[in-house]
């Protein structure tokens, strides 16, 4: 009996999907996995992993917290970039932040669950933070001095246009980060209002600070939520608090930070950077 | 500095490819002869290698091929649970299982799921990774099947699907993922098939390392221009994407097959000089694109990257701002979406730039054989706008370029940009835009990059936005189906046409189409089409948020 072609055809197709299953689904994988458990290649198949005396503590590619079950910094340990994988560094839900460059109006809420802050918001909470762990000013443009995003919802009388009427700073409920703008006075946000919607044009306020000591990678969550990296400026930032923490001198930190320091490679590719984990690890064990 | 060394090492490292490994694939697709194993894989196919396809037979040999994967992907995520290496995790459900059976299939590997936390590794790797490979193949034969409509003397056949889809596999794709996936290895990239390691940080905290065939996977993603990741964050986990090296080597992957097909194109055309003249159009576009992302990510405007100090947002620390631009950029050129940073936080312009290289339909250099089958519909195009000018019946190598060529011409080019469009107007018109994570012109921007991303068969996303829900994967499944499939009918058509026509002798009013001008003319044309079709929809999302 013949075929019909059309039903030919498609026989022939799964035919074909199915043989090229098998080669390039399981054989090519499965001969990859073998030439995994060759001397020299077993242990980066199996994941880079770390061992402090039989202790499995981590991957030398994956980046982990350096904070107490409470998410308080361990004061001892050179801390890592923020993370948005899971509740940080969480292997089985790796994300970024996906927030755009112009997410700087926060949802206000009583309940914690409800409120959303902006990404400008999170930038200048992580750059206090940052700068009363390591002592230093934590100030930067954008931001206000209590640490959300210095934005102002200004109304005007012709919406775009004409004299300004009423301003809002958005983010606050509290005492506004200026008291007046343009003459106007400045009041705080209501939560639940979309200052937005009812006219306001947003507008952040750069403010008086040019550069902020606490390095950009401090401050920003990397695309993966699991970057084992900081920059060297991030780790020189750090190096008084552990020096003091532990004892040691700055000088004695900061070798150690060079010998943990990846170079861009070949000399030219990517950007130099400082792999925090084994940082830690080599400090705990005083190499 | 070290990102323009980056691009320049990367260029000069895809030119010393372009001849030998161009000819290397001219010499697969047109050899005579089947190795043992191929003879054998014929029987068991059931098919014969020697009969020739009329554009009708090829095509709907394609679609037959394509339809049969969809289904066995969608069926194989459905009883995912039911099988081994399931990680425990449950069957996908129906909407989640079709929006990724086309996905991948189409070579469009948009992920509506988590790789980490909704796929086991059998489906992986047998389910997902093998239409890594065998879309790849598709869009290559489509291409080859092409360019013989082209050459052909009134002989209505356009080569044998299953031979092309065959050698494409086994003789170009499957042995430079297995060289590029041991240098993953080497790096770090994990390949195993344990469920993952449960490791105590130094703090005392639990952290769960996981595991999968990752290299292998890696290198046909890259190789294929598929960009589907093992995981979530795709290649900008470390596990896929451990050292800056690595990163380099990627994008050296992912342009090696689709800048070096305008050489088979040449060779096949018997004048080297025409895919000399095809691979420059794509140069100038993705060179000007690749400068334009990176400038603008590194000044690094906006109110965020301004409060930051650098655009740093999303981007690993490994890679810096330019190393992940130039990534962003050559991902998009190319039909790959896989990603090293999270595009919805660049800066506005920085983050239209993906959505440009996109709109311009994915040609410089595109996809692995989609990106020239595109590009020589646009050198169509421009042909015939030519000959418009001068008076004359435009001609392609000897082709004539008439009625029924320009119909189906033109209905190509309007495809995507229809569906982009209309896709884009109907999440608004139905409130399904309210899934996008950021408000304003950048939820605007989700939206029309997730119709973009999927109607070109890119995959790469403005992650914020939710779509895992049953309008989105639906919709979105429909635009990658349609956006992948009429366009491959409408080429093999038009390859039809083309080779039942004589060739027509060159005269002294042949508009030359190797020459600086015609290139010149080809990148005028790509770019003033995208321009009045997608301008008024970049006005509204990025162009509005940079400019307030």
């Amino acid at each position: 009996m013949r075929l019909p072609s059309w039903l030919a055809q498609h026989l022939a197709a799964l035919r074909a999907l199915l043989v090229l299953t098998v080669l390039t689904g399981l054989l090519y994988p499965l001969l990859l996995v073998a030439a995994g458990r060759l001397p020299g290649l077993s242990d980066k198949s199996d994941g880079s992993l770390l061992s402090v005396g039989g202790r499995t503590v981590g991957s030398s590619l994956i980046g982990q917290s350096f904070a107490d079950a409470d998410g308080n910094a361990d004061p001892r340990y050179f801390q890592s970039r923020p993370s948005a994988a899971g509740d940080g560094y969480d292997p089985t839900a790796t994300s970024a932040s996906n927030l755009g460059p112009e997410s700087v109006v926060d949802t206000l809420s009583e309940d914690p669950d409800d409120a959303a802050p902006s990404l400008l918001t999170q930038v200048c909470a992580r750059s206090v933070a940052v700068g009363k762990l390591e002592g230093v000013d934590g100030s930067r443009p954008y931001c206000t001095t209590d640490g959300v995003g210095a934005v102002l919802a200004v109304f005007h009388r012709d919406g775009f246009t004409g004299p300004i009427t009423r301003v809002v700073s958005v983010n606050q409920t509290g005492t506004p980060f200026v008291a007046t703008y343009e003459g106007v006075t400045v009041e705080p946000a209501t939560i639940g209002e979309d200052y937005q919607a009812l006219g306001g044009v947003i507008t952040p306020i750069r403010g008086s600070v040019t550069r902020s000591v606490v390095p950009a990678d401090a401050v920003t969550a990397s695309a993966s939520g699991l970057d084992p990296h900081i920059s060297p400026a991030y780790a020189q930032l750090q190096v008084p608090r552990i020096a003091r923490e532990r004892g040691l001198t700055q000088d004695a930190v900061r070798t150690m930070v060079r010998k943990h320091t990846d170079g861009r490679a070949l000399g030219f590719l990517g950007e130099p950077a400082v792999n925090v984990l084994e940082l830690n690890l080599a400090l705990d064990e005083g190499r | 500095m070290a990102g323009w060394i980056f691009v320049v090492t990367l260029v000069l490292a895809v030119v010393a490819a372009y001849r030998p490994f161009g000819d290397y694939m001219h010499r697969v697709v047109t050899g005579t002869r089947h190795s043992v194993a191929e003879r054998g894989l014929y029987r068991l196919v059931g098919v014969d290698p020697a009969a020739g396809q009329s554009w009708g037979v090829y095509a709907r040999s394609v679609l037959a091929f394509s339809a049969v994967s969809i289904l066995f992907l969608y069926l194989f995520l459905r009883v995912q649970d039911k099988l081994w290496l399931s990680l425990g995790l449950p069957a996908v459900p129906d909407h989640i299982a079709w929006n990724t059976a086309v996905s991948f299939v189409t070579n469009t590997n948009w992920q509506a799921y988590a790789g980490e936390s909704t796929l086991g590794h059998l489906v992986q790797m047998a389910g997902l990774a093998v239409q890594n490979f065998v879309s790849a193949a598709v869009g290559i034969a489509v291409a080859v099947a092409f360019i013989r409509g082209f050459v052909a003397r009134k002989r209505p056949e356009l080569g044998n699907f299953w031979v092309d889809l065959t050698r494409i596999t086994l003789r170009i794709l499957l042995p430079v993922s297995i060289v590029a996936a041991l240098v993953f290895l080497a790096a770090g990239a994990v390949q195993n098939l344990s469920g993952g390691t449960d490791v105590t940080t130094l703090t005392g905290a639990t952290q769960h390392i996981t595991g999968g065939p990752v290299a292998s996977q890696e290198a046909i993603k890259e190789l294929g221009t598929n960009g589907g990741g093992f995981s979530n964050v795709n290649a900008a986990h470390p596990f896929e994407n451990p050292t800056t090296w690595t990163n380099w080597f990627q994008l050296f992957l992912i342009l090696l097959i689709p800048f070096s097909l305008p050489r088979v194109f040449g060779r096949l055309a018997g004048q080297n000089r025409q895919g000399y003249a095809i691979a420059a159009v794509m140069a100038v576009l993705a060179l000007a694109s690749v400068a334009l992302t990176v400038a603008f990510e590194v000044h690094g405007a906006g109110t965020v990257p301004q409060a930051v100090g650098s655009a740093m947002e999303g981007k690993e620390t490994r890679f810096g701002v330019p190393g992940s631009a130039v990534y962003a950029a050559i991902t998009t050129l190319t039909s790959t979406g896989s990603v090293n940073s999270f595009h919805d936080s660049y800066t506005s312009f920085g983050g239209m730039m993906p959505m440009i290289n996109m709109m311009l339909g994915e040609v410089a250099p595109g996809g692995t054989g989609s990106g020239l089958y595109g590009l020589l519909i646009l050198a169509i195009i421009t042909v015939f706008v030519a000959g418009l000018m001068v008076g004359r019946t435009p001609e392609y190598l000897g082709k004539k370029i008439g009625a029924r060529e320009m119909k189906l011409a033109s209905s190509y080019f309007l495809i995507t940009p229809a569906l982009v469009l209309a896709g884009t107007a109907a999440a608004f018109a139905t409130g399904n835009n309210s899934t996008a994570l950021n408000s304003g012109p950048h939820g605007l921007s989700e939206v029309l990059y997730a119709f973009t991303s999927a109607a070109n068969n890119n995959g790469s996303a403005f992650g914020g936005i939710t779509v895992n829900t049953p309008w989105w994967d639906t919709a979105l499944g429909l635009a990658m189906l349609l956006g992948r499939f009429l366009p491959i009918v409408l080429v093999l058509a038009l390859a039809g046409a083309l080779a039942r026509q004589k060739v027509t002798p060159e005269s002294e009013g042949t508009l030359p189409t190797h020459q600086p001008l015609f290139v010149g003319m080809v990148v005028g044309v790509t770019v003033v089409l995208v321009a009045l079709t997608f301008l008024p929809a970049l006005a509204l999302g990025p162009i509005a948020e940079g400019l307030s």
